[in-house]
């Protein structure tokens, strides 16, 4: 954004595209929801009272409460927290390792480490991501760090494919030359004029992903390889409502709502946020 | 053509040999012996190495890794440490539902996405348009294994149409078979039929504004016959990559949506396998997925060869 002539033309162009405004209110109704619970939840999330479970949503209960007379909106409050944090740093993750071996792989194009790099995203790609997660999960313990690192490694292909597409069309063009001619090695090209120049890219992307991360999160969660109890998670709340689901629907409903929502929130964000970066859309307006 | 395939099926062949090295390496880096898994916490350590050495765990790397591949070759995948039969039988049993579900998935899939995207790009901007394009954006939102829960609720639950889980068997009757896979591959085939109707309509838009659609109208047609004769045609390409790449995807995405419905499909062979670490069956049903996607891809890029001569050039 910081090419951008002018950014409050830019904010106003934002506040024009309603999917995009759609979309960031919806994302930061979770992540104020997210960070609320820090401080305030209705009713304390791990408290059981069995002699008020299975309520449906009420007054006192918003959401209603689960099979152990929790309260659901404090929990999905605080679910909303674990599904945040996992897949934001899961995303993190693929970026940081990502983005550098990308910029690596185009600057030393058609060179053997450029051709070992793409072989290996392809590789990644071809397995069944959440086949994998599952497994990793499985295998090194279920918990909140492991499902980052399992959503985390299917980030860095995608990240590391996008940065290298988006580099190798900017080593031909005249500014890079200049800096070549300046002395400047590729390390530092790479880092200073290529970086900034696929910001726009990275950041689509990186919305897109993040959603993804929230539904994948959610998927090992409910069968039982996400957060660990006592700590809710979304996920988990729907894999708990499964056998109650004709007792108590209110259990399902309102996690996947929250669910839905977030990932809806994002994507349309990251649409909203390619639209304003291309500048072919935005001459055309 | 010939030099094209032979180069393809060169790298088809590497991707092969690195996958089966990268999964072979993996099983062996996963913590706890399968041996003494097997036979329990309490278990003889005499016994635990008289076991390793029976499952061939004693062996070096290398002769172990060629001895599994030279197995997969003859389609002999090992035996099972926890069901204690060969591991191709179970995969065998278990494919016959997994991969009829994922077809039934994609047929439905494609069914929902090319009228939506071709509707969507024909008529864009208009309210059709901007309704299948709200509709996708709903569909890749909305976690598969919630709305299966959701179909539970609305059409086992409440309306008694479909039972709520479970696999009756082929033995059963075709179409009791097909009732009991109905659920599960609705749930399964909306994201996808999403992410497909998505697909069909840009690349429809696209090739809507080609020159030789132009041509197309001027020499007469009308719009609807300019589209079906001219632009679909052309249209499909991508489309068909993402129904390839589809495919590959809903057979092992069947994991969750085979656990929400008891369906005893690969996936839950694999879950379950994972939990009581049985090994060789992860790794088995692993290579199996992987060699499908790898080999998937190698036939849509041929099928483009075919088609298209100038991809072939275009790549070598």
């Amino acid at each position: 954004m910081s090419t951008n002539p002018s950014d409050r033309s830019f904010l106003r162009m934002a506040l024009g595209h309603p999917a995009f405004v759609l979309g960031f209110v919806l994302s930061a109704l979770f992540i104020a929801l997210a960070l609320l619970s820090f401080i305030w939840t209705p009713f304390d999330p791990t408290k059981l009272d069995i002699a008020g479970k299975l309520k449906g949503p009420s007054f006192e209960h918003w959401f209603g409460t689960d099979h152990f007379g929790r309260d659901m909106f404090s929990m999905i409050m605080v679910g909303a927290r674990v599904s945040i944090a996992v897949a934001f740093v899961a995303v993190g993750i693929g970026m940081i390792l990502g983005v550098p071996l990308g910029l690596y792989a185009a600057a030393r194009r058609g060179s053997l480490v450029d051709e070992i790099i793409m072989r290996g995203n392809d590789l990644v790609f071809a397995f069944p991501s959440l086949l994998l997660a599952i497994m990793i999960t499985a295998v090194f313990g279920p918990g909140a760090i492991n499902a980052i690192i399992a959503i985390g490694i299917f980030n860095v292909p995608v990240f590391a494919r996008l940065a290298r597409g988006g580099a190798l069309s900017l080593w031909t063009r005249d500014f890079v030359l200049a800096a070549r001619v300046a002395g400047k090695n590729k390390a530092r090209i790479s880092a200073e004029h290529i970086l900034p120049n696929i910001a726009n890219l990275l950041i689509v992307q990186g919305t897109i992903q993040f959603s993804l991360a929230i539904l994948a999160e959610a998927a090992l969660a409910y069968v039982g390889l996400g957060a660990q109890p006592p700590l809710p998670s979304w996920g988990r709340m729907l894999a708990d409502a499964q056998t109650l689901i004709s007792l108590a629907p209110h259990m399902a409903l309102f996690p996947g709502f929250a669910i839905i929502i977030t990932v809806l929130g994002l994507n349309l964000m990251g649409d909203g946020l390619r639209d304003l970066f291309d500048p072919k859309l935005r001459r055309g307006r | 053509m010939t030099a094209y395939f032979l180069r393809r099926l060169l790298s088809l062949s590497l991707s092969l040999i690195a996958a089966s090295l990268v999964i072979f390496l993996v099983m062996e880096v996963v913590p706890g012996d399968p041996a003494s898994f097997m036979m329990g916490l309490n278990a003889d350590p005499q016994a635990v190495a008289a076991l390793r050495t029976q499952l061939g765990l004693d062996e070096p790397l290398p002769l172990r890794y060629l001895g599994w591949v030279a197995g997969l070759l003859q389609g002999d995948f090992g035996i099972s440490y926890t069901y204690r039969v060969p591991v191709s039988e179970l995969i065998a049993e278990r494919v016959v539902i997994s991969l009829p579900l994922t077809l039934y998935a994609l047929a439905i899939s494609t069914l929902i996405a090319f009228p939506a995207g071709i509707l969507a790009a024909a008529r864009r901007n208009s309210a059709a348009d901007l309704s299948v394009m709200g509709a996708t954006q709903l569909g890749v939102a909305i976690p598969n294994f919630w709305f299966a829960m959701i179909l539970v609720l609305v059409f086992a639950v409440n309306l008694r149409w479909f039972s709520a889980g479970g696999f009756p068997g082929w033995d059963a009757g075709f179409w009791v078979a097909m009732k009991a896979l109905t659920l599960p591959a609705i749930a399964l085939a909306l994201p996808q039929a999403s992410i497909l109707a998505r697909v069909m309509r840009s690349s429809l838009i696209d090739t809507l504004d080609e020159d030789f659609m132009r041509t197309a109208r001027a020499k007469g047609l009308s719009r609807g016959q300019a589209l079906r004769r001219h632009a679909l045609r052309n249209a499909l390409i991508p489309v068909l990559t993402i129904i390839g790449l589809q495919f590959s995807f809903l057979l092992a995405g069947g994991i969750i949506i085979e656990n929400v419905f008891y369906l005893p499909g690969l996936g839950r062979l694999a879950f379950q396998a994972i939990t009581q670490r049985d090994l060789i069956v992860v790794r088995s049903v692993v290579i199996l997925l992987v060699f499908a996607v790898i080999v998937v891809t190698f036939l849509v890029d041929l099928a483009y060869a075919l088609a298209d001569p100038r991809l072939r050039r275009r790549r070598s």
